[in-house]
Formats: C-alpha cells, sequence, structure tokens
C-alpha cells in the first residue's frame, strides 16, 4: 500500500460477522495523512461496514485497528476522545432534530471539547459561512433542504477539530441536482488537506478528488490503486462487471 | 367492465350515493327517537330536584376551593416523584448493564401491576408499621406523592423508554461519532427526544393521576388537607342530596379538560418541527 512511514489509518487483519454472515473477510489497509481515498463496491460489499469499524461504530470480531494517532482495538482505547479526532458524515445527515442549526455545531463544541460558548459560537458560524449555510442559525434541521443539511453535518463533523473524516454514502439521499453542493464542500474540504475516507457511488467525484481508490467484494479489497487505473482499467472481472453497471446502468 | 355488470347494473335500484343517504338518515330518526322517548320517560322534576339544587351548590363555596386547590396539589406532588423516579428507570430498562435491566423490570411489573389503593395503603399504613418513627417529608402530602407517585412512576417508566426507544438510532451515532460518552449522549440528545416524542401519554398520566387523588381520603384526610372527590361526597350525605357530585364533577374537568387541550397543543407543535 502506498501509505508513508506513519500511517493515519492502520488495519490489518479486520474480519467482521453479524451473526452467521462475515460482511468483512479480512481486510489491511493503510492511509496516509493528508490522503483521500474513495470506497466503492456493490451494495453488500462491506464498504459501510469497514468504515464503521475505523471508529468503531461496528466493533470488529477480529483484527487490529488504529486511526488518528488511537490504537482503537486496543485494551486501553478511551473511544469517547479517538472519536474527537475522526469526524463522521452519515448518508441521512442525522443532524440532532431538536436542536437548531448553529446549536448542532455549538453543543458538541461546548460538551465534547469543553470550549465556552462565545468561542464555540464563533467556530460555529465561520464553520457554517464555509460550507455555505448562512441565515439558518435559528432554523431546525428539517426546515433545510437535503443538500443543506448535509453541509451542516460535514461543518458540525469538523466543529470538534478531526485529523480524519469518514464519509457514509454522503449523497446517496439527495435529489440528483443537489449532489453537487455537498461534493463541492468535500472537494473543498480535500483541497485543504483533510485526510479522507468516502464511501461513495459517485465515479465521477473519486475519479477527480480521490488520490486512491479501493474496490470492495465480498469483504475483501479486490483493487486498490489511482483513479485512474482503478476506474479506467480495472484488472479483474468483477471490478469491471460493477463498473460497468454503475457507469452504464441501462445497457 | 365486462357484460354480467354492466347488465346488472340497471337493475341495482339505488345508487351508493343514495344508499349512504338513506342509512345516515336512518340513523338521525333510531337517535332522534332515543332523545324524544328518555325526555318523555324521565321524571324531570326529580332530576332537577336531586342534581341541579342551586342553592346547595352555592353553599359549597366558598369552601370547595381548598379541596380543589390540594387536588391540583396532590397530583403535581405525585407527578414530580412520577416522573423523578420514572425517567431514571426508564434509563435503566434500556440499559446494557443486566442488574439495572432486572431491576428497573422488577420495579415496572410490581408496581403496574399493584391497584393504585393497595400501594397508598402500604405507603401510609404499611411502612409506618414495619419502620416505626418513620417521618413522610410534609406529612400527608408526602405520603401521597409517594403512596401514588410509585405506580404512577411504574406507567411514566414504560412510556419514556418506549421513546427513548423511538428516537433514531443515527442521532446516537451522530453524537457518538462526536466524542460524547454513552451518558453524555443521552442527557444531550436522547432523552429531550424522547420526552418529547411522549408528551401525549404524559399528558394521559397527568389526567390519570388527576382522577387517582380521589383515593387520598383512605388516608384520613382533615378539612385542611381534604380533595376534591371527598368534600363533594362529604357534601352528599349532610344535605342528602346529589347536587354535590355534579359541582365535583364539573370541577374535575375544568382541570383535565384544559389538560387534554395543552396536549393536543404541544402534540402539534411537535409535529410542525
Amino acid at each position: 500500500m502506498s501509505a508513508g512511514a506513519n500511517p493515519i489509518v492502520h488495519i490489518e487483519g479486520l474480519h467482521k460477522s453479524f451473526g452467521d454472515n462475515e460482511v468483512l473477510r479480512g481486510v489491511d489497509l493503510e492511509i496516509a495523512e493528508g490522503e483521500v481515498v474513495c470506497l466503492i463496491g456493490p451494495s453488500g460489499s462491506g464498504k459501510s461496514t469497514l468504515l464503521r469499524c475505523v471508529n468503531l461504530l461496528e466493533e470488529p470480531t477480529e483484527g487490529s485497528i488504529s486511526a488518528a494517532g488511537h490504537d482503537m482495538t486496543g485494551p486501553d482505547a478511551d473511544l469517547d476522545l479517538a472519536r474527537r479526532d475522526i469526524g463522521m458524515v452519515f448518508q441521512h445527515f442525522n443532524l440532532f432534530s431538536h436542536m437548531t442549526i448553529l446549536d448542532n455545531l455549538v453543543i458538541p463544541q461546548m460538551r465534547v471539547c469543553k470550549l465556552p460558548k462565545d468561542e464555540a459560537v464563533a467556530e460555529a458560524r465561520r464553520l457554517l459561512a464555509e460550507v455555505g449555510i448562512e441565515g439558518k442559525e435559528r432554523a431546525k434541521p428539517s426546515q433545510l433542504s437535503g443538500g443543506q443539511q448535509q453541509r451542516v453535518a460535514i461543518a458540525r463533523a469538523l466543529a470538534v477539530k478531526p485529523r480524519l473524516m469518514l464519509f457514509d454514502e454522503p449523497t446517496s439521499a439527495l435529489d440528483p441536482e443537489i449532489v453537487g453542493e455537498v461534493l463541492q464542500v468535500m472537494k473543498g474540504l480535500a483541497a485543504e488537506g483533510m485526510t479522507m475516507l468516502v464511501v461513495t457511488h459517485e465515479m465521477s467525484f473519486a475519479r477527480e478528488v480521490a488520490d486512491r481508490v479501493l474496490f470492495l467484494d465480498g469483504g475483501v479489497i479486490v483493487e486498490s490503486g489511482p483513479p485512474a487505473e482503478v476506474l479506467s482499467n480495472p484488472k479483474t472481472e468483477r471490478a469491471r462487471s460493477f463498473l460497468h453497471r454503475v457507469l452504464h446502468p441501462v445497457d | 367492465m365486462d357484460a354480467a355488470t354492466a347488465t346488472a347494473a340497471p337493475e341495482r335500484r339505488m345508487t351508493p350515493r343514495q344508499r349512504r343517504r338513506l342509512s345516515r338518515t336512518i340513523q338521525y330518526v333510531v337517535l332522534a327517537a332515543i332523545v324524544i322517548v328518555l325526555a318523555v320517560v324521565a321524571d324531570w322534576g326529580r332530576i332537577v330536584d336531586s342534581f341541579f339544587q342551586i342553592d346547595i351548590a352555592a353553599d359549597m363555596f366558598p369552601a370547595v376551593w381548598i379541596p380543589f386547590w390540594n387536588t391540583i396539589v396532590y397530583t403535581v406532588l405525585a407527578f414530580i416523584f412520577g416522573m423523578a423516579v420514572g425517567v431514571p428507570i426508564a434509563l435503566m430498562r434500556v440499559s446494557t448493564f443486566g442488574p439495572y435491566r432486572w431491576f428497573a423490570t422488577g420495579y415496572v411489573e410490581i408496581f403496574r401491576g399493584l391497584p393504585a389503593l393497595l400501594v397508598l395503603f402500604l405507603v401510609g399504613f404499611g411502612v409506618p408499621q414495619a419502620f416505626p418513627g418513620i417521618q413522610y417529608p410534609g406529612g400527608v402530602y408526602g405520603q401521597v406523592a409517594i403512596g401514588l407517585g410509585l405506580t404512577s412512576s411504574a406507567y411514566i417508566a414504560e412510556s419514556v423508554r418506549a421513546g427513548i426507544q423511538a428516537v433514531p438510532k443515527g442521532q446516537v451515532e451522530a453524537a457518538r461519532s462526536l466524542g460524547m460518552s454513552h451518558t453524555r449522549t443521552m442527557i444531550t440528545v436522547v432523552l429531550p427526544q424522547a420526552l418529547r416524542i411522549v408528551i401525549p401519554p404524559l399528558t394521559n398520566e397527568l389526567v390519570m393521576l388527576t382522577k387517582d387523588s380521589s383515593l387520598v381520603f383512605v388516608l384520613g384526610v382533615t378539612t385542611a388537607t381534604m380533595e376534591l372527590s371527598k368534600f363533594a361526597r362529604n357534601a352528599l350525605t349532610s344535605e342528602a342530596n346529589a347536587t354535590p357530585l355534579l359541582v365535583g364533577g364539573l370541577l374535575y374537568l375544568l382541570l383535565t379538560i384544559p389538560l387534554g387541550l395543552l396536549a393536543r397543543r404541544l402534540e402539534k407543535r411537535g409535529e410542525a418541527r
């Protein structure tokens, strides 16, 4: 794998089963600081599970994971502390529905990072402006469009100052014409040097932004390489047929 | 349309709309007949004599305001106790720690299963007998808060548990992924949403408590601590007339109907979110 001396994510021999169903069957992965990695693959291939194992939302059945300088699977792991350094963006946004947009960013900073309120508010306003959400501070999440909610969700994840961002199909729940505004924010984030692991079906985003694309199938990484290589000249038949189905769904 | 229905159609004597209208008319006629029969059969003089004696009703005032006020106080105290105990029990019900869950399940089963009257007796007489010298804070008020609150807390716990489980899993995952601890997530994200969800059943509980406060008489109340039902029944006995029951009933409705309206308002506001 093409990671440097000090990878920010290091996964070794990762297995994950739900009951009798083995979803991940031995995944090894290293991600270097500042790298943008896109995870693609058919549904049920284990992409989301792999992502959710990185911050231990799913507990691995076997294997070791370290991320953002924390030994996540170690016996002394302080997961609450570690997760501050690992931001996560969900398919369905998961903004706190009883809080205003501003509070969605302010409360985590106050409760998790123990910041005083005025500092948290200032930072929240800066982040909201950065993702292009203005004049919605007092609104509730349900009053925003999906694209706006997802941009707020990205800002919320950034509010606790993560070193690594996980994206779990961030545009899959959005109307097609809204996908672009979210990808634009993610692209900006990548340009700022954020390390990102993205589960996505947006092949053009992967092609344009990713440093590396991983093709996952049947719970293992089948192909890995620069986007031009994996997306244009897949070596395996499985990847070839998957990409054909994604890029030419009508055929 | 096949041929059979096409030929059958002209034979039908009424359209569905006509049939609906006829059925409705019949229902109105029957209803009106019942009302007329009752009005004719009933001995109106007697009914007015037993329920609508203005002077007896007037005699109840202003003394009735003390038991009216006590009914409110008993209800509110019991509800506060019920919430203070019920919410932690609900949290224990959904705990991953087995012993908490077992304790909470046992607690709910016991206090939901026992009649409120029996629990009130237990608190009022059983406990003081078993532990001589025990003093309830606030005297009879403390006894009522605990005696009615124990039963109420079991119901509240079940409602709140359902509310907690109705909060989408994604809300918890988002909070945890931001680095919030399990406890912090509960306090900051889950409980506020859960309590909003259970406003309707909690209002129901408050209405039930308002009525259950009529059981307080078993503790042996004085004029100062009497609640509405007891007061109305005393008046019924001394006046040998049912008018006090009507007044008492109306005063209960004066409490419970606004509660229902308030609940509906809160529910609507919840939907608008």
